[in-house]
């Protein structure tokens, strides 16, 4: 709570001197590229290749933005950060979007003085245990020792749930997700608890992923979106409707492969009010007419990128779920682009 | 005599020497050798057996798997099929493919990869700077390469207009003049005004300057940015200006605690336990944060040079008390001979006290510099990627997710080779300088 509290009056101090010249748009043309703050490391959503290219889902909106307003999805500066450098990095002005699998809450939203411009992947903490430990529910677990993470939210949910159940359990604090594998493998602890996303792409790492369950509970809400300094509109609409181009994109059937096709003109409104054929949609947040175009083409729309990083067809194979467009039982719902 | 002989009483007299028997084997050889050192009571045996029962469970743990060490896989889940085909469902085995395919990047972050020549060469010449430093029998005027060496280094590491570091470097001549010139006035006066100089020109002149001769001679390298650089290359850049720099603001904050000049020794004293009372991370994280929010926004002042001050100012008051403990040891009549001498206070320090004090010295000063340089892996907690920075970014992508002893062993090996080696060469030197004659 101290280092909250330490790091918000950072923030507001880093604010009120960010305020006075917050045109980021207009920074970040006359920079030429994006400065884009990342996870240090966090398999699917962010990590260099062996060339040192940066891949994955998180990193995939920073390309889509430098696409709309760079015009080249190859211009960004990806600056890794840890979970405690991360904020104040927003708040100095050293990245202009941090896209860091970072939960929406309210504290940060108002207390940190950030905008969440919106979600791009629902998550919930869950539960992985060894099918030998005989257990299909959480609300099993009672007397369990459970690996977790210190200084997350998780550890705060973690201790929320057993007192709510009613149940005890013994925690085994361990610093990094690498860490928490290896106790697990070593049988130091019954339960890993973290973000669900987090348990199955471990659980794909493990020599027998048969071997271990997750638990059907998810005992938290963990909304995970992209944010921007909170006092510069203008760059949180285009954060904001850029995700929501990638999101419409999949509903409305554009992908890396017809884009050009459809650029050239539709019977569908929507779809030529994106694409920039019709209506002034771009100019309205200051970039062209082709700005969302960019943006799909750069790594296809919102399930392309899924499936490329996360999907089912990774080894980190996560299922659609909540992270499905509306249309199909999911969450993901793009405002309408009018 | 002959009468004892001639007269026969005796039953037996031997006549010859006998030849040389071989001792008892217990008194020999391997066998009294282990009987001394492993199983000389009954705590030593105990011990020995419980060591030689260890060694057998680490051999029998860990043996098969460096013995199935895989350096062809492009990924965990391959080299495990290869490892099961081979060995047997569940065979456990090395996945060095890991290094094989990141090797490059443990050592050179994302430097570009057309350009890994310029950190190498910077390396090898950091080995000449080094040698005159580090042996006496190197020709005293190669003393001369290592001066403008940190100025060559950098232009190869960070490219750019080689005006920048000319001109940087060129500071240090202003000082050297502004020195000479001040001389006739007073000892302190030039220290002082050689002292504010070099900054000035720096702050002032030399950026204009460099631009201008930029204009007229361009000459230059490709400039490589500083979120580029990541494993060894960050952590040896760090350490070595660390070590480089912390050695020489040491012993002036040492000397500058024992001054009789108040303010001078307040500062020193001040500034040593200020920096001492503070563990480094929070420094770096100074760095990193909260100069973020002091400085005007859009300043670029680089991290990696931030970090470097702040590991250098850092090991200073380590080195500064390690110094101090060796100039304590000095007997008092060292410097009353210097004094009797006539020699002016710096030509003291020089040609008397620092020789004397340093070499009491060496082994705290060369512990300092392994620490700093382990140290190093701490820039991972501000999100720069050094080589443990970049294990959590290759254990990210997904065919490496699930890595962990391989990568350590390498860093820890890498590690190991440069700090032994710094160890081994405090010994050499405390040998060479041994003037006391046990």
């Amino acid at each position: 709570m101290k280092k909250a509290l330490f790091l918000g009056t950072m923030t507001v101090a880093g604010l009120a001197a960010g305020v006075a010249a917050a045109d980021t748009l207009g920074d970040v043309k006359a920079r030429g590229n994006l400065n884009c703050g990342v996870s240090t490391g966090l398999a699917g959503f962010s990590a260099p290749d062996a060339n040192g290219e940066w891949q994955g889902f998180d990193v995939a909106v920073c390309r889509a933005v430098a696409a709309a307003v760079v015009g080249d999805p190859a211009k960004v500066k990806f600056t890794p950060l840890t979970a405690q450098t991360r904020f104040s990095a927003l708040a100095s002005g050293e990245i202009d979007v941090l896209s860091r699998n970072t939960t929406w809450t309210f504290s940060r939203d108002a207390d940190l003085g950030f905008t969440f411009v919106g979600v791009n992947y629902y998550d919930g903490q869950g539960f992985m245990v060894p099918k030998a430990l005989g257990v299909s529910s959480a609300k099993e677990l009672s007397g369990a020792t459970v690996c977790i993470q210190t200084g997350t939210t998780t550890e705060l949910n973690l201790a929320d749930y057993f007192r709510k159940n009613n149940m005890q359990y013994e925690p085994v604090p361990i610093e990094s997700n690498a860490e928490a594998q290896q106790q697990y493998l070593a049988g130091a602890c019954d339960v890993y608890t973290t973000d669900a996303s987090g348990l199955a792409s471990t659980r794909a790492t493990f020599a027998n992923p048969d071997d271990h369950i997750l638990l059907p509970e998810i005992i938290s809400k963990e909304p995970l979106g992209p944010l921007v300094r909170q006092g510069d509109d203008k760059w949180a609409d285009i954060v904001r409707w850029t995700l929501n181009a990638l999101i419409a994109a999949e509903e409305y059937g554009i992908t890396s492969a017809n884009i050009e096709e459809l650029a050239k003109g539709t019977e569908n409104p929507e779809i030529n009010r994106v694409l920039g054929k019709e209506g002034d949609l771009g100019a309205m947040i200051g970039l062209d007419a082709a700005w969302a175009h960019r943006a799909i083409a750069a790594n296809g729309n919102y399930g392309e990128i899924f499936a490329a990083t996360i999907g089912e067809s990774t080894p980190i194979g996560l299922a659609r779920g909540l992270n499905a467009q509306w249309t199909q039982g999911g969450l993901q719902y793009s405002p309408p682009f009018r | 005599m002959s009468d004892l002989h001639s007269h026969n009483t005796l039953a037996f007299v031997r006549s010859e020497m006998l030849a040389e028997q071989a001792p008892p084997t217990s008194q020999i050889g391997a066998v009294r050798w282990m009987r001394e050192n492993l199983f000389s009571g009954w705590l030593n045996s105990t011990l020995t057996v419980l060591s030689v029962l260890f060694i057998y469970l680490l051999v029998t743990h860990i043996g098969p798997w460096f013995l199935h060490a895989m350096w062809n896989a492009d990924s965990l889940r391959e080299c495990r099929d290869i490892l099961a085909a081979n060995y047997g469902e569940g065979a456990t085995g090395a996945c060095f493919g890991v290094i094989r395919d990141r090797w490059h990047q443990l050592l050179f972050g994302f430097y570009p990869q057309d350009l890994y020549w310029r950190p190498v060469l910077a390396m090898v010449l950091m080995l000449v700077a080094l040698a005159p430093v580090l042996f006496s029998w190197v020709p005293r005027k190669m003393m001369w390469f290592s001066l403008i060496y940190p100025g060559v280094a950098f232009w190869l590491l960070w490219g750019g207009s080689i005006w920048f570091p000319v001109m940087a470097l060129a500071g240090f001549v202003v000082a050297a003049v502004v020195y000479r010139l001040v001389l006739p006035v007073s000892t302190l006066v030039a220290s002082i005004a050689a002292g504010l100089a070099p900054v000035f020109w720096w702050l002032f002149l030399s950026g204009p300057i460099a631009r201008v001769l930029t204009g007229i001679v361009p000459i230059g390298l490709e400039p490589v940015t500083s979120d580029q650089f990541g494993g060894f290359t960050l952590s040896i850049v760090i350490g070595v200006s660390g070590v480089a720099m912390s050695l020489p603001i040491g012993i002036l904050l040492a000397l500058g605690r024992q001054s009789d000049m108040f303010l001078v020794k307040t500062i020193c004293v001040g500034f040593i336990e200020f920096i001492r009372g503070v563990p480094l991370i929070t420094l770096l994280f100074t760095a990193s944060l909260l100069l973020n929010y002091f400085l005007p926004p859009g300043t670029n002042f680089d991290i990696i040079l931030r970090v470097i001050i702040m590991v250098t100012l850092f090991a200073a008051a380590y080195q500064a008390e390690t110094i101090r403990g060796g100039l304590a040891a000095l007997p008092r009549g060292q410097y009353e001979a210097a004094d009797a001498l006539g020699l002016d206070y710096w030509r003291a320090q020089r040609l008397i006290i620092m020789p004397q004090a340093l070499k009491i010295s060496i082994p705290g000063i060369v512990g300092n510099f392994i620490a700093l340089f382990k140290d190093t892996t701490l820039v991972v907690f501000i999100g720069l990627l050094d080589p443990i920075g970049l294990s959590n970014a290759i254990r990210a992508d997904t065919d490496w997710n699930g890595v962990y002893w391989e990568l350590f062993l390498f860093i820890g090996a890498m590690f190991w080779i440069v700090t032994f080696s710094m160890s081994r060469y405090s010994q050499y030197l405390e040998r060479k300088l041994r003037t006391d004659h046990r």
